[in-house]
């Protein structure tokens, strides 16, 4: 069982805008079950799932959503977090375009679970292009009562809207998000008080992954034990990840956890282009781990990545074959990292600034021995004492990296000492 | 101040109650109404009064995003994607394609301002990488011979 569809039930099924086709393909019957049986047989649902948040930190979604619904305030929020930034990564944009209803589905059963009354969903500036069509999708769901006042008669109300990003990869972050829907510039704040309990307008705030809010939906409607059917006992369930780079047939694929990197590589996305050799993948964005051809054999699980010092991240999986070069390939991600860094923290701003001029001299081949304890400095303290989750696992790319290529990061004297020692 | 640029940040305010929660979307939605397909610092300094809010704030944000510029742009704008997996795809051709067509190098305008051509960063099309982004919409799977045709698309589109 390679490619399954368990969250993608829908994909092709119907016109993924048409409201009537999804109705009549069993849409929002999720919704119905909740309205039915109440919000606590739901919450047990999702527990029972063990479904863990699909945007990278894989916090258990039952325990996020019960967090939510016991904050107390007049206002609440629910905010869809579709601003997938981390390149490499296009799978909301699939759910978003083929089956936008499952997402406002999900979006008013975690407003009715946590008992938020407002929803937004947040789009990335670069996905312009759909903004249409989602909003006249929430207008849909209104002028039938998925939205707005009293939804399909019950006391619940639930408001949604689009709102729109402007570039930034930083507001993938829940309080950089806030900040930037709130008319400022996307920078995280200091922690605690979290986004649960003052996010946007200080106000509680749920968000949530686009891909966690689809499951959440195929989840009720089937339930949890047909999502247990796929993937280990810690990573239950299916993923959608996004696959590019070398590879002959690059896309979205919905994948139960456990298949190994080399099935997913070769079974799925049809192999390296050109009969060429792997070299590395990079896996779950550009903060994700980088794992050499030599360990394609490890299984996609969140317990087996983490062994190997990698994460499932937000899915993306970057294949680079014999013709890349690894270091001119983290180059790459430094400066996307560089470009991106807020420049509220300290750690983030310089650190992405010296780790520049270091890799300028690493890929020209005038590294000293300084330049690469210098390297492990900046990272040490990049990785520790960074404000937010952009700052900390921007160091992993590299650590994974040394971790796996260490002739890389040493001077040619160095390598060679080491090696008549071995 | 120009009677045009406060007419302009008017109707676009008024429609957000002239609530500066709403910046984003204000500048957002101003920058694509003005000239040159930017925030000019007469126009930041409206925005500002408008909203009743510090020209440093409005500065702020327009600065950090990347959809926003405070310099001002041709009417079209390229998007070249230099993220990781259009640099494992080559996208180098591409960016010569671009290059040679237009006559400009990435980060300048054609002297005529219809297009700016800038490197930017994924915008979720890996699976057509190498892309290219021009104005909202996305290209992927390009050859020298579409790059010439996207263009000329474009050249023609505003005459």
């Amino acid at each position: 069982m390679k490619q399954v569809h368990f969250i993608t039930e829908l994909f092709d099924k119907y016109d993924g805008r048409d409201l009537l086709a999804y109705l009549n393909a069993g849409g929002f019957t999720a919704l119905k079950k909740l309205l039915d049986t109440g919000s606590e047989a739901v919450l047990a649902e999702i527990d029972a799932s063990g479904l863990q948040g699909r945007g990278g930190a894989a916090y258990p979604t039952g325990k996020k959503l019960r967090q939510a619904r016991a904050e107390k305030a007049a206002r609440k929020f629910v905010v869809c977090n579709a601003d997938e930034g981390e390149p490499g990564t296009f799978k909301d944009r699939e759910l978003l375009k083929r089956n936008i209803y499952q997402v406002i589905e999900g979006m008013v059963i975690a407003g009715i679970c946590t008992q938020s009354q407002e929803g937004i969903i947040y789009v990335r500036e670069e996905y312009t292009n759909m903004h249409d069509e989602i909003r006249s999708a929430i207008a849909e769901c209104y002028k039938h009562n998925y939205l707005g006042k009293g939804v399909l008669g019950s006391p619940y109300n639930f408001d949604l809207k689009l709102f729109s990003g402007a570039g930034s990869y930083v507001c993938g972050e829940g309080f950089a998000m806030c900040e930037s829907m709130e008319g400022k510039s996307g920078r995280p704040r200091s922690k605690p008080p979290y986004v649960k309990q003052e996010g946007f307008l200080r106000l509680p705030t749920l968000v949530i992954n686009t891909e966690t809010l689809s499951t959440i939906v195929s989840i009720i409607k089937h339930g949890a034990d047909s999502f247990r059917r796929y993937g280990t006992e810690k990573s239950p369930g299916t993923k959608l990840i996004s696959i590019s780079g070398k590879v002959n047939r690059p896309g979205v694929y919905e994948i139960p956890f456990g298949l190994t990197i080399r099935e997913i590589i070769n079974d799925l996305a049809g192999g390296i282009r050109n009969g060429k050799k792997g070299h590395f993948v990079q896996i779950g964005g550009a903060s994700g781990g980088i794992l050499p051809e030599r360990l394609w054999d490890t299984r996609y699980t969140y317990e087996d990545l983490a062994k190997a010092g990698l994460s499932v991240g937000s899915g993306a999986i970057v294949v680079a074959d014999e013709d890349n070069s690894l270091l001119d390939y983290l180059k790459v991600v430094q400066d996307f990292f560089r470009h991106e860094s807020c420049g509220k923290c300290t750690p983030c701003r310089e650190g992405n600034r010296q780790l520049r001029f270091i890799f300028e001299r690493i890929t020209n081949g005038t590294a000293t021995a300084a330049d690469y304890a210098n390297l492990e400095i900046v990272l040490d303290v990049m990785g520790k004492a960074s404000l937010c989750g952009s700052g900390k696992t921007e160091v992993v790319p590299f650590r994974t990296a040394q971790r796996y290529f260490p002739e890389l990061f040493m001077t040619k004297e160095t390598y060679a000492a080491k090696k008549a020692v071995v | 101040m120009k009677p045009e640029l406060e007419q302009l940040a008017d109707s676009v305010c008024a429609k957000y109650d002239y609530d500066a929660v709403n910046l984003l979307p204000i500048l957002q939605e101003i920058q694509r109404l003005s000239v040159h397909n930017y925030i000019s610092e007469e126009m930041a300094r409206i925005i500002a009064k408008k909203l009743d809010i510090t020209e440093s704030r409005v500065y702020d944000v327009v600065t950090y995003f990347s959809a926003l510029s405070s310099e001002p742009r041709g009417e079209v704008i390229i998007q070249i994607c230099n993220s990781t997996t259009c640099n494992v795809n080559n996208n180098r051709d591409l960016i010569r394609w671009f290059e040679e067509e237009l006559g400009i190098k990435v980060g300048e305008t054609t002297p005529d301002n219809k297009f700016t051509l800038i490197f930017t960063h994924c915008f979720g099309a890996c699976d057509v990488s190498p892309a290219v982004r021009i104005d909202d919409d996305v290209y992927g799977m390009l050859t020298r011979e579409k790059v010439k045709e996207l263009i000329a698309a474009k050249r023609g589109a505003g005459e």
